[in-house]
């Protein structure tokens, strides 16, 4: 689950971690909002879950309040890699002295938390880190040890701070190891850029933090009290989509299935049109709601089950195909149907006039040249 | 001799009076493995198949011979589960259940590493011994008793895998899914150390997907020579598109690696052979062993 900036800064202070002040404008009706209280400069920036905002205009400084209306303006309603702009936070402006990159997030094959430091931050980290992934220092944290004080320092000398600056930092990194990215368990923790200021502040200017999709609901219930929303609302579809641009939709059991049918597609020529996994145990429900999502396309020519069934049992894939069928009007199917219950699930479909392969090779080489055809 | 999981295994069920484990559990008895027991906290005394049913796998442990534990228990309460088993001094564990919380699987994976208890998964298919033992959920008449060991993150795709081996090519002597799951217990790298030293295993089909670095660390490890039996590998995803979730740390994490390109270049160096599709590993591994 992302949140938005604005989101991670309210965790962020609630959490005693030091921010610029902030308010928010949700939607066009708001922009009359930036009045008195604000003192300028300030920041204009755009609430958006991708990446790569700044580069794409999504932020501006302004300087009173008739460029701040100006600006705001324009930036409502922007589109940014596909996001819609419907929220801006007016920021204070931080007179930055160096802006310095930080953040603790999950090394899966270390099996261990991963704090990452680089003395040099802001939109520049990303060509930092394709150039240089050796000046990002990497420091690991045990899990269920405490963050011990001499892994402390290291982050200190990673980001070059010393003295009081960098008890400050010692400081920030207990609030963001326990108070953020433990009490609401996150995956990651970031702050992009972390500012020293010339008074000698160290400031989260930005912040971008994800909550492990699979909390306790504890957690979820605390996050509803503090954001006002429940960021899982979006995460509980019963599959696993993702939208590619060919016209062969897929529907598999398992992610790595699913990307092999996609990948043996592409190798005999064919084009997948999306990555759909519907998990293991799926029942016809389900499978119903698969095919509508890639229904919802009208370039789709072919559609391609491919299911082996293990927790999964074929009849109730047939079931689900069976009665998404009315659905599926100019659209070709083509089913790979094996494993558990198979003899059942072929005949339900044979009945219903839809023939069925048990070799994944053959089914796709025929999903390809149907798709040709039509 | 197969790894892991033989005739000796001696199988507790966590979580036996659930759907999923209730179901397993019948499955995995009709193939002939040794399920002993099962818990349920607040079900213990009563009987699921035929099996003694406790509260608490202490008491399990004590009223019967047990080596191994497979885990249907649901993700809030997996985590606790399997430090359970672990304070019960079972030296196996399998945690069958997917989705539990991220913090929760990291340290309860690190404090059974720390017991020596090995891990397999979670979020994974289990272990099978062809006519040995099945500890886990797969569809048992892909599997056939040879020579080559599978070893995948994805269920199905082990499933797809282990079919054409078993009927086209020699056969498997253990087949093992790890688990898709983040942090997982049992890598690549540790299977091939173990089957390096098992002599019913002739060569290896190892399945890999996009994400991580476990194939690389893998293909090192091969490349190393440490591992000297014939391995041909398959990696699902050249179509995917980039994952974009975990903003300049996924990126600076997995600088290098993580894409199907750079794990297919890494086997290729390692001068293992990379399958294009699933249906041909056991064509090549059949030239191989």
């Amino acid at each position: 689950m992302r949140l938005y900036e604005y989101e991670g800064k309210i965790m962020f202070r609630a959490a005693g971690i030091d921010i610029p002040s902030f308010m928010m404008i949700k939607g066009e009706e708001e922009i009359g909002k930036i009045i008195p209280g604000v003192s300028f400069p300030a920041v204009l920036k755009a609430q958006v879950l991708t990446g790569g905002r700044g580069k794409s205009g999504g932020v501006k400084v302004v300087k009173d309040q008739a460029e701040a209306l100006a600006t705001a303006r324009q930036l409502m309603g922007l589109r940014i890699k596909g996001e819609t702009v419907d929220s801006l936070m007016v920021s204070e402006y931080i007179d930055i002295t160096r802006e310095m990159y930080l953040s603790i997030t999950v090394d899966r094959s270390k099996r261990s938390y991963l704090i990452l430091a680089s003395p040099t931050g802001g939109i520049d980290i990303e060509s930092l880190v394709k150039d240089n992934p050796e000046k990002v220092s990497r420091i690991y944290i045990n899990p269920g040890e405490i963050m011990a004080d001499y892994a402390k320092r290291k982050v200190a000398k990673a980001l070059m701070l010393s003295g009081n600056e960098a008890s400050l930092l010692f400081d920030l990194l207990n609030r963001m190891f326990n108070d953020v990215m433990q009490k609401y368990q996150a995956d990651l923790v970031e702050i992009n850029p972390l500012a020293l200021t010339k008074d000698g502040r160290l400031i989260a200017v930005d912040s971008k933090v994800t909550i492990d999709d699979n909390v306790q609901p504890f957690i979820i219930g605390q996050l509803e009290r503090l954001l006002g929303r429940n960021p899982s609302e979006n995460a509980d579809e019963r599959f696993k989509y993702v939208q590619l641009d060919g016209n062969i939709g897929v529907i598999g059991n398992g992610a790595g299935l699913t990307m092999a049918t996609m990948d043996l597609l592409k190798s005999l020529g064919g084009s997948p049109a999306d990555f759909l996994d519907i998990g293991g145990g799926a029942d016809k429900e389900v499978v119903n709601e698969a095919f509508k999502r890639i229904l919802e396309r009208d370039d789709i020519k072919t559609i391609f089950v491919n299911i082996l069934g293990g927790i999964t049992r074929c009849d109730e894939v047939a079931g689900g195909l069976i009665a998404a069928l009315s659905a599926v009007k100019d659209v070709k199917l083509v089913v790979r149907l094996s494993g558990t219950n198979e003899e059942e699930g072929r005949k339900m479909l044979k009945d219903a006039g839809i023939a069925t392969y048990g070799d994944m090779l053959e089914a796709a080489r025929a999903a390809v040249s149907l798709t040709r055809e039509s | 001799m197969a790894i892991l999981v033989n005739r000796d295994t001696r199988v507790l069920v966590q979580g036996i009076t659930g759907r999923e484990g209730n179901f397993h559990t019948k499955a995995m008895l009709d193939y002939g493995t040794k399920v002993v027991a099962g818990v349920t906290p607040g079900k213990g005394g009563s009987e699921v198949h035929g099996l003694p049913v406790y509260d608490l796998v202490s008491e399990a442990v004590s009223d019967n011979s047990i080596n191994t534990s497979i885990i249907f228990v649901p993700p809030r309460n997996a985590a606790d589960s399997l430090y359970e088993a672990v304070d019960a001094g079972i030296k196996l564990v399998v945690v069958i259940t997917e989705g539990i919380p991220l913090h929760e699987e990291l340290k309860a994976i690190e404090y059974a590493r720390s017991k020596e208890v090995i891990v397999i998964g979670p979020n994974c298919p289990g272990i099978i011994s062809p006519s040995l033992s099945k500890v886990g959920i797969m569809p048992a008449m892909v599997f056939k008793q040879g020579s080559v060991a599978v070893i995948s993150r994805s269920g199905t795709l082990t499933y797809e895998v282990a079919y054409h081996i078993s009927t086209k090519g020699p056969g498997i002597s253990t087949a093992l899914g790890i688990g898709g799951d983040p942090i997982i217990g049992l890598t690549f790298k540790d299977v091939l150390q173990m089957l390096q030293k098992d002599d019913q295993t002739k060569g290896v089909a190892l399945i890999g997907e996009i994400g991580g670095s476990m194939e690389e660390e893998a293909a090192a490890f091969i490349g190393r020579g440490e591992f000297n039996k014939p391995v041909v590998a398959y990696i699902a995803g050249r179509t995917a598109p980039p994952e974009k979730k975990m903003g300049h740390a996924g990126a600076i994490v997995s600088m290098g690696s993580g894409s199907a390109q750079d794990k297919i270049l890494a086997f290729k160096g390692a001068g293992v052979p990379v399958a294009e599709t699933p249906m041909d590993v056991a064509a090549l591994l059949k030239e191989k062993v």
